[in-house]
């Protein structure tokens, strides 16, 4: 059904940057493209006020179209080497964790010409048993095999060896599991002929023909080595445990050591001959090795207990494609939200990018802080296609589009953190470097992604208030030097996801004066990590608790980019209650609440927030999602998690369902009142407070807020509020910490 | 293990009025049966064409491999294609048969 697909290689811009376009067709030789800035992306034609303004552009117009392929599956890849490639009598082996061996043959370590047919090949074979592929390129490759398969998500030791003067090949399968399991160990004896392959060396793959990969394993390896003799199955195992190879073994030919670099792509081999490696499309690091003992949880305690590398068929980084055209954003362009148009047949499809004001300016008073790092977080989730219970919690069928259809099609684009790989563990990895179809207008409101952040933008256009656009990247980046040119910052509908650089900038430029309206709700709630090597992706270990679709795996909660401890910021002493006086509490996706509100709201502090308000108006009995203001995810304040004493809590929600239910981080123990219709604790606060710097923080608490906005042409009680308070916060006149 | 009393037409009625809910408690525990059951095989709407065209599918048995579009189940509506999935768990569950 999908005819077009595409992404940019940035998500952020500035003028004079350029960014390039890659685009895949499916079908059609040729499509249209079209730069657009998005002005509000709600297309329903029930609401009427879908916004785009077509812009002259040197790349409008058709275009040849091409299908365009993404390798997906992680590996490591060793580049040919004279070490390898002048290999006689020899031994290969390494740890392995196999995850799926039932799932078909799968490469381990392979230094295999698939042309010549010569080489060796360490695998997993179709039975699910380790096996070697070996030849000299004069006939067909002997496949020898243990007899009984690997045991799953289990340790063993897999070596092979070729005698080149006997022609001897031995294969050993070590069951490293609980010793009251039974011992899955075997081997086996046979003779061949050997000539050494002399491209690269490959882990976790198998090379085709075409110099691409195939046969992607799943599971962890540790300690993988090569051996100029042919050890021992008892000298294999003895040169598996001993960390320090190179001093056990004089013919050591490579020992990589995957607990170096652990936050890189880059795979060191501490043997003689540095034929060091490079991971490919981000398998899982920082996780637990074969030694584990359990007695430390992070990979900078014990590196040596860390030294496995989880591989997975659907692990994606870089879909790499090459590029249709690029665009050099020009000078006067106005920041923005800005997307590629790409039509082809009866299809389309948007790219969308973001324009900042020129470095080191601002061209507006106030910056909407796009978040872009929560839109990664999502990219192409596909929860609905994997867990059991995702229509129990939405209360609707399976809704899929023609995107989604073409993600259950298209495994190797990737998964987004809300996802299981193929062999049930989570994902950790999500990147903005392939098509993501839930980013860009014309989506579901219910995505809780950027076509919901373009009410906030649409409103803003509507009401006349100027803004530039800034991205989660640029203040990871940046940090608070970013936020300070401006008098305010206006988030979207759902900030989730905040890395510690990002974070702390927030945080410096609130206490420096600056002030922050946080129109939405699960804000600022689970910690994550960026790569200043591996640009356009996320790591996430979402550790302990919260709201979530998968636990973490155990011993594994620190991220492997930066060696962080992950989770919510609430588990880490910081809750987003002390950065913005609120912090989520419910979610709910039935039918939305509406405000009230409360006592604290009159008194002169918070006047300029109801200024055409009245006492006893209703808030927000309206909006897209689920019917009112309050709903989707929604905060509450909680002084002992941190929400600042003198927080005036101006109005708070009511009317949730029984399907609005606590996050688990909010009940330690499951109850029979835990719903919105009987739990008083379920209500979204509306919160206000000054900082000592003449700065102040306005908190809404509901994801649903900015879907209200549009109610009645843009002019309802939850507009007046949410400009009431930009207004003020675009004031120059200090804000006064109360008595 | 909530069971579904197959005479209860009054809840099919229920939900073939207002299919996205809010719904009756009654008809809620009906439909949270029909989608508590595993992902196999279950039938799900999928919108074909943005805003004119809906299907029924089902899902595969193994991860990976195509949906199987259901013979003739193609709607203008979401609704329809809604009920279309109601009645097809209702039999799945019940043994029997709804009227469409």
């Amino acid at each position: 059904m999908k005819k077009i697909v595409g992404y940019t290689n940035v998500w952020s811009v500035a003028p004079g940057d350029t960014l390039d376009v890659k685009v895949s067709t499916y079908g059609p030789e040729t499509y249209r493209a079209d730069l657009v800035r998005v002005i509000c992306g709600d297309d329903d034609p029930d609401h009427g006020i879908f916004r785009e303004e077509e812009l002259a552009a040197p790349f409008n117009g058709d275009h040849p179209g091409r299908t365009q392929e993404i390798c997906g599956g992680s590996w490591i890849t060793v580049p040919s080497s004279p070490h390898l490639a002048g290999l006689s009598s020899f031994t290969v082996q390494t740890w392995v964790f196999p995850t799926t061996p039932a799932r078909g043959e799968q490469g381990i370590i392979a230094h295999w010409d698939e042309d010549a047919g010569c080489g060796f090949a360490l695998i997993i074979d179709e039975n699910g048993a380790a096996a070697l592929r070996i030849g000299d390129g004069t006939g067909s490759p002997v496949v020898v095999a243990c007899d009984r398969p690997l045991a799953v998500r289990r340790w063993h030791l897999m070596a092979a060896s070729f005698d080149a003067t006997t022609g001897e090949i031995a294969l050993y399968q070590q069951f490293a599991g609980p010793p009251f399991e039974a011992d899955s160990s075997s081997s086996v004896f046979d003779k061949g002929a050997f000539k050494p392959a002399t491209g690269a060396l490959l882990m976790a793959a198998l090379p085709t023909d075409q110099a691409r990969t195939r046969q992607h394993f799943n599971g962890k390896l540790d300690r993988p080595r090569v051996t100029g003799r042919v050890l021992s199955c008892d000298e294999s195992g003895a040169l598996a445990r001993d960390p320090a190879a190179q001093e056990r073994e004089p013919h050591l030919v490579a020992a990589w050591d995957f607990s170096r670099d652990i936050g890189s792509c880059r795979v060191s081999d501490t043997g003689p001959n540095g034929l060091h490696g490079t991971t490919v499309n981000l398998p899982s690091r920082g996780v637990k090795g074969f030694n584990w003992s359990g007695n430390t949880q992070s990979w900078q305690h014990a590196p040596q207990e860390y030294g496995a590398i989880h591989f997975h068929e659907d692990d994606h980084y870089d879909a790499g494609w090459e590029t249709d055209f690029s665009y050099t954003v020009p000078q006067d362009l106005a920041s923005g939200v800005y997307a590629v148009r790409l039509r082809a047949g009866d299809d389309e499809t948007y790219t969308p990018f973001f324009v900042r004001p020129p470095r080191g300016t601002a061209t507006a008073k106030l910056a909407f802080l796009a978040s872009t790092v929560t839109y990664m977080a999502y990219a192409n989730y596909q929860w609905h296609q994997h867990e059991y219970f995702s229509e129990v919690t939405d209360l609707s069928w399976t809704p899929l589009d023609r995107d989604d259809v073409f993600l259950h099609e298209h495994p190797e684009i990737g998964l987004s953190t809300y996802d299981t790989h193929r062999d049930g563990s989570g994902v950790r990895f999500s990147s903005r470097l392939r098509p993501v179809f839930n980013t860009a207008p014309k989506t579901s409101l219910g995505g809780y992604n950027l076509n919901l952040d373009t009410l906030v933008l649409g409103w803003l256009e509507t009401c006349g208030i100027a803004c530039d656009v800034i991205t989660d990247e640029d203040l990871h980046h940046e940090g608070a030097s970013l936020l300070e040119r401006y008098d305010a910052v206006v988030t979207g509908a759902h900030p989730e996801y905040f890395t510690t650089p990002m974070w702390d900038g927030l945080t410096a430029y609130i206490a420096g004066g600056g002030r922050l309206a946080y129109l939405g709700g699960n804000g600022f709630i689970w910690r994550c990590a960026m790569s200043e090597e591996m640009p356009g992706v996320i790591e996430l270990r979402r550790a302990e608790d919260g709201i979530r679709y998968r636990d973490e795996e155990p011993g594994e909660y620190y991220h492997a980019f930066n060696g962080e401890y992950g989770g919510l910021w609430r588990r880490l002493g910081t809750a987003p209650q002390a950065l913005v006086g609120v912090g989520t509490v419910a979610v709910g996706f039935d039918v939305s609440g509406v405000y009230r509100r409360r006592p604290e709201s009159f008194e002169d502090r918070a006047a300029f927030i109801f200024e055409g308000i009245g006492e006893d108006e209703t808030i927000g009995d309206f909006g897209y999602l689920g019917g009112g203001a309050s709903g989707g995810e929604i905060d509450a304040a909680d002084p002992m998690l941190g929400t600042p004493p003198h927080t005036l809590v101006v109005a708070s929600s009511e009317g949730h369902s029984e399907n609005t239910l606590l996050v688990p981080d909010e009940t330690g123990f499951h109850h029979s009142a835990m719903d919105g219709a009987q739990n008083p604790r379920i209500k979204a606060d509306m919160t206000f407070f000054e900082t000592p710097g003449g700065g102040a923080v306005f908190s809404t608490g509901s994801i649903a807020w900015s879907a209200s906005l549009p109610h009645n042409g843009w002019d309802n009680n939850v507009a007046r509020l949410s400009e009431n308070v930009l207004r003020r916060f675009l004031d120059p006149e200090p804000f006064t910490m109360p008595e | 293990m909530h069971q579904i009393d197959p005479t209860r037409t009054d809840l099919i009625a229920e939900f073939d009025a207002n299919p996205d809910g809010p719904h009756s408690h009654e008809l809620a525990l009906v439909l949270n049966r029909l989608r508590i059951g595993p992902l196999e095989e279950r039938y799900i709407v999928v919108c074909t064409k943005p805003r004119q065209a809906w299907a029924v599918a089902r899902m595969p048995i193994e991860r990976g491999q195509p949906l199987e579009f259901v013979d003739g189940a193609v709607f203008d509506n979401a609704d329809d294609a809604s009920r279309r999935v109601f009645r097809l768990r209702w039999r799945a569950v019940t043994g029997q048969e709804v009227a469409s």
